[in-house]
């Protein structure tokens, strides 16, 4: 039997996305559902003076209104942050309390404080539009790199620095400074994202007054966790009656972790009304309220000495967590970032100092690479700067700081178990022709234009686990993954697994890997995820873990139904179990003829005995059945890595940026299905190259969202891409009986430096933010002429 | 309280002739969502922009969260769940499969019905071509490299 590891099968889950059939949550309706609309604050920061109800609950089709006071009696929990980080002093982060409904301040723009619930969406509306709100506006403070010097937005927490942490050592980094050549330095600002799933965020919970049990279809990547958050912290039901579903979820990219105050607003509020309430986000609302990404400050030091050895590193960052900490919001700038700032070069010393603060807009959390893609930020754009003030190839200078060997002790907090980024490297500057550039430059140059390449080396820490490690951390919960499979009687399988695909493919990559495993056709393998009530638990789908954390807990399930099935056959056949072999879906007796199929094992566990023809009994002590789980916690993050090489050309008259070309050459280890991948790598690319020359969130000094619509946030469109240009080197993982490494973030990891490397290099070493629009590429290349002109 | 008054409509969608009572604020993307239950046509914006509301109303490609119901009455309309033919998927949709042209699927409604207009009207675009075409239609997952390889690939069996 061919192996299906490794082959471009077609995705399973494909057809009913294809005609209309897939079932989103916005999809579902319930007989006899109300609907829910919030009202929320139009001010970044103010006190809710008076909040009167009394017109709106008058209005037609009103079947109830509940705020923040209802909450606060129902002792109904707040949302909360999943890591604790302690700050360089030792004193534990600070965060404030975050209820679902605000009561007495409200905190940032969309931050909601009531809910109206209607018979039909139109009342809702209207309804809620005539709830009378009496603000006292405050002072907000927005701007990420003044926060410690506002107002105090939350009581007690001084300056607004939920903390001061600090990764390495700054007397060894003070020495390897006082030894350097020279200091190359930079300060960059990693700008503000909005996820943008294509979803957006929906909630619908019903209660069943006679069982006493919440349901709750959402929009979520990790329905178990939700509900573990739901029922632990926030008191909506005991964790046994409540049961989470998220069915198709149409793309997370991290916004879609957290528990938001919607769905434990609904969930409260459906047990109090015991009627079903749906909610629906307009994008508006996603805008304003789903988590946004990125946001930080950085200053940032190389010390080098002349011939380009890196001798230290500095990391001085001010991190926005917006209004709350939520549940990565404080992980993301710290172990996420940190660690990985120091890029794929063995530095001496180095160390990551983070200030992360509170102020007054949407929470700041995990978007589709979290932290490792402000870090490679940070570290490929020093780089690339210290090539050009040492006049050394950007390439050659980055393959001199390499490790050679692996596994390879990071500076500051991993070892990275396999890689080769030489190979990456050389294979990605031929799949660019980088040798070519000049030519190119010069063609560029002879039609007026200007032409940039830029590089980024990378390597990231993903398959977010092991939990020895991340409690170690701060994590307040494990990190591992579960898995079950279960045989039918009639041969056909079944695997739930704890992870989530909100587009990432886990119905066919984890059917190809489970037919592998079994021997079973791939067609008669199905791949359940997303409800509580259909597996034990799964910690969900996030930092590129569902591979590599999930999809071995798959593998080791499977390995458990192989050794039931040569106990079981060894009975059968009257052989010992360990004379039995299995191989392609069948348990064969060594050195014999004798044999049985997988299916036919299946069907005997369940029919267990003899009579007539039927000779299936079971082993002495044997379960019947045919069912494994297995959970699987991993010894070590997985660390893809690659380099990436973009060419631009700039229109100096409008100052327009075209992307020319991108190169992408990634280890991702070993790939299960090569078409899923490209796709993800083409995604992720998207993701970075907009947040290089397209995307922004902007709130003004009020704290008003700027950018609230898909007229002002631009968002990447089909005409803003060239076609890529990818390719791979391979190393397996040593951490996993797969090889896999995590292949989702990659893309928006490596594309923001190097697509703005290529930027800054045709502006002739001119700094620019992100992102690199028309009107500021425009200003460079005045000045460019200036400084030009004054030169001749 | 109802904000508009109330008129019948009468449309064939997917070849079944339909006749329904709306507001006349209704928009066509609710009729089909909401009072039809052709949930397959789906909601990614409030302002028109993001595409995944694409239907043929007479044969053209039209963002249905833009028409009313009732300023399209007497049309025939085809949403995602018609495009098959006797359970066959349209080219269009065997191309998305077979390039892997989706991955959560959400905006894949919108996308398809827009490329299956682009090639009524273009027998042989080019990648510019395609690109500048689908420029209505927004996606998060796929970086739309994949989108363009499937409507490329329609095009030689369409």
């Amino acid at each position: 039997m061919a192996s299906l590891v490794g082959s471009r099968v077609e995705r399973k889950e494909d057809k009913r996305f294809l005609t209309g059939k897939g079932r989103y949550t916005s999809d579902i309706n319930l007989a006899n559902q109300t609907y829910a609309i919030f009202v929320r604050s139009p001010h970044a920061r103010a006190q809710i003076k008076k909040l009167d109800i009394s017109k709106a609950q008058k209005s037609s089709g009103v079947v109830s209104i509940l705020t923040g006071s209802e909450i606060a009696e129902d002792k109904i929990g707040g949302l909360i942050a999943g890591w604790a980080i302690r700050s360089e002093d030792g004193t534990e982060m600070k965060c404030p309390a975050n209820p679902p409904l605000a009561k007495d301040i409200v905190n940032f723009v969309g931050d909601p404080l009531a809910v109206v619930i209607a018979e039909s969406l139109e009342e809702a509306k209207s309804a809620a539009e005539k709830v009378s709100v009496d603000y006292k506006v405050l002072k907000a403070v927005t701007s990420t790199a003044d926060a410690m010097n506002g107002d105090t937005i939350h009581e007690g927490i001084d300056k607004n620095l939920c903390f001061d942490w600090l990764l390495g050592d700054r007397q060894k980094v003070k020495e390897a400074f006082d030894k350097a050549d020279k200091v190359i330095s930079i300060d960059i600002i990693n700008n503000r994202l909005i996820p943008n799933a294509m979803e957006p965020r929906a909630c619908l919970a019903d209660y069943n007054s006679a069982s006493e049990e919440i349901t709750l279809y959402t929009t979520s990547q990790n329905p178990h966790l939700s509900r573990l958050i739901m029922s632990a912290f926030g008191n909506v039901s005991p964790e046994h009656k409540l049961r989470v579903v998220a069915p198709d979820v149409g793309g997370g990219f991290g916004s879609k972790i957290n528990v938001y105050n919607e769905d434990i607003v609904c969930s409260w509020a459906a047990k109090k009304i015991n009627r079903a309430i749906k909610w629906v986000a307009e994008r508006s609302e996603s805008f304003l309220t789903d988590i946004h990404g990125r946001d930080h400050v950085t200053h940032a030091e190389l010390a080098v000495t002349n011939d380009g050895k890196f001798l230290g590193f500095k990391n001085e960052t001010i991190a926005n967590l917006g209004a709350y900490a939520r549940v990565f919001g404080t992980v993301t700038p710290t172990y996420l970032f940190g660690p990985c700032a120091t890029g794929v070069y063995e530095i001496p010393a180095a160390y990551s100092n983070v200030k992360a603060v509170f102020t007054n807009t949407a929470p700041v959390d995990a978007y589709r690479g979290a932290g490792r893609p402000e870090a490679t930020y940070t570290i490929e754009r020093l780089v690339e700067k210290a090539s050009m003030e040492l006049g050394i190839d950007k390439t050659e200078l980055r393959m001199k700081n390499f490790p050679t060997a692996f596994p390879f002790k990071q500076t500051l907090v991993h070892t990275v178990d396999s890689g080769d980024y030489i190979a990456g490297m050389e294979k990605a500057k031929q799949m660019a022709d980088y040798n070519g550039y000049e030519a190119r430059r010069k063609d560029s140059e002879s039609r007026g234009k200007l032409r940039g390449i830029g590089v980024s080396s990378y390597f990231e820490a993903c398959g977010i686990a092991p939990s020895a490690a991340v409690m170690s951390l701060g994590c307040g919960v494990g990190l591992w993954e579960s898995a079950e499979v279960r045989f039918n009687p009639t041969g056909q399988v079944t695997v739930y697994t704890g992870s989530h695909s909100h587009g990432q493919s886990h119905q066919t990559t984890f059917a190809q890997i489970a037919a592998d495993e079994l021997g079973v056709p791939i067609e008669n393998i199905d791949i359940v995820h997303g409800d509580t009530d259909k597996g034990t638990f799964g910690m969900g789908t996030y930092g590129s873990r569902s591979l590599t954390v999930g999809g071995i807990a798959i593998v080791n399930a499977c390995k458990k139904i192989v050794e039931k099935g040569k106990r079981v056959t060894a009975k059968m056949l009257e052989a010992s179990p360990e004379d039995v072999e299995f191989k392609d879906g069948e348990f064969i007796v060594a050195k014999s003829n004798k044999k049985k199929t997988i299916g036919e094992i299946a069907f005997a566990c369940y029919l267990p005995g003899v009579r007539d023809e039927m000779k299936s009994p079971l082993p002495e002590g044997e379960e019947p059945g045919l069912k494994e789980t297995a959970f699987f916690d991993p010894s070590n993050f997985s660390f893809p890595a690659g380099t990436h090489i973009a060419e631009v050309e700039i229109d100096p008259e409008t100052g327009e940026v075209k992307l020319e070309k991108y190169t992408a050459c990634d280890d991702f280890g070993r790939i299960i299905n090569p078409m899923i991948v490209e796709g993800q790598v083409h995604g992720g690319l998207a993701q970075g190259i907009g947040q290089a020359l397209y995307e922004n969130a902007e709130y003004d000094e009020t704290g008003q969202l700027m950018t609230g619509s898909y007229m002002d946030y631009t968002m990447p469109r089909a005409d803003n891409f060239p076609e890529f240009n990818i390719g791979y080197t391979c190393t397996h993982a040593t951490t996993n009986p797969l090889g896999v490494k995590g292949c989702g973030e990659a893309g928006a990891i490596a594309a923001p430096p190097t697509v703005m490397n290529a930027v800054i290099d045709a502006l002739g070493g001119q700094e620019i933010t992100m992102p690199a629009t028309a009107e500021k590429v425009w200003k460079a290349c005045k000045n460019l002429k200036k400084s030009n002109s004054k030169a001749a | 309280m109802k904000r508009g008054s109330m008129r019948k409509v009468t449309l064939e969608i997917n070849g079944k002739k339909i006749e329904k009572e709306v507001q006349d604020n209704t928009l066509l993307s609710t009729l089909l969502r909401e009072h039809l239950n052709l949930t397959g046509t789906h909601i990614g914006c409030d302002t028109s922009q993001c595409g995944a509301c694409v239907v043929h109303v007479n044969g053209n490609s039209l963002k249905s969260c833009t028409a009313l119901a009732t300023d399209i009455d007497g049309s025939k309309i085809t949403t995602i769940e018609g495009l098959a033919t006797n359970g066959k998927m349209h080219p269009m949709q065997e191309a998305f499969k077979k390039l892997h042209g989706l991955q959560c699927g959400f905006c894949t409604p919108g996308m398809v019905m827009s490329a299956v207009d682009l090639l009524q009207k273009n027998k042989k675009p080019s990648d510019t071509e395609i690109r500048d075409w689908l420029e209505g239609n927004i996606c998060r997952c796929t970086g739309y490299q994949n989108i363009v390889a499937a409507v490329k690939e329609a095009a030689t069996k369409m």
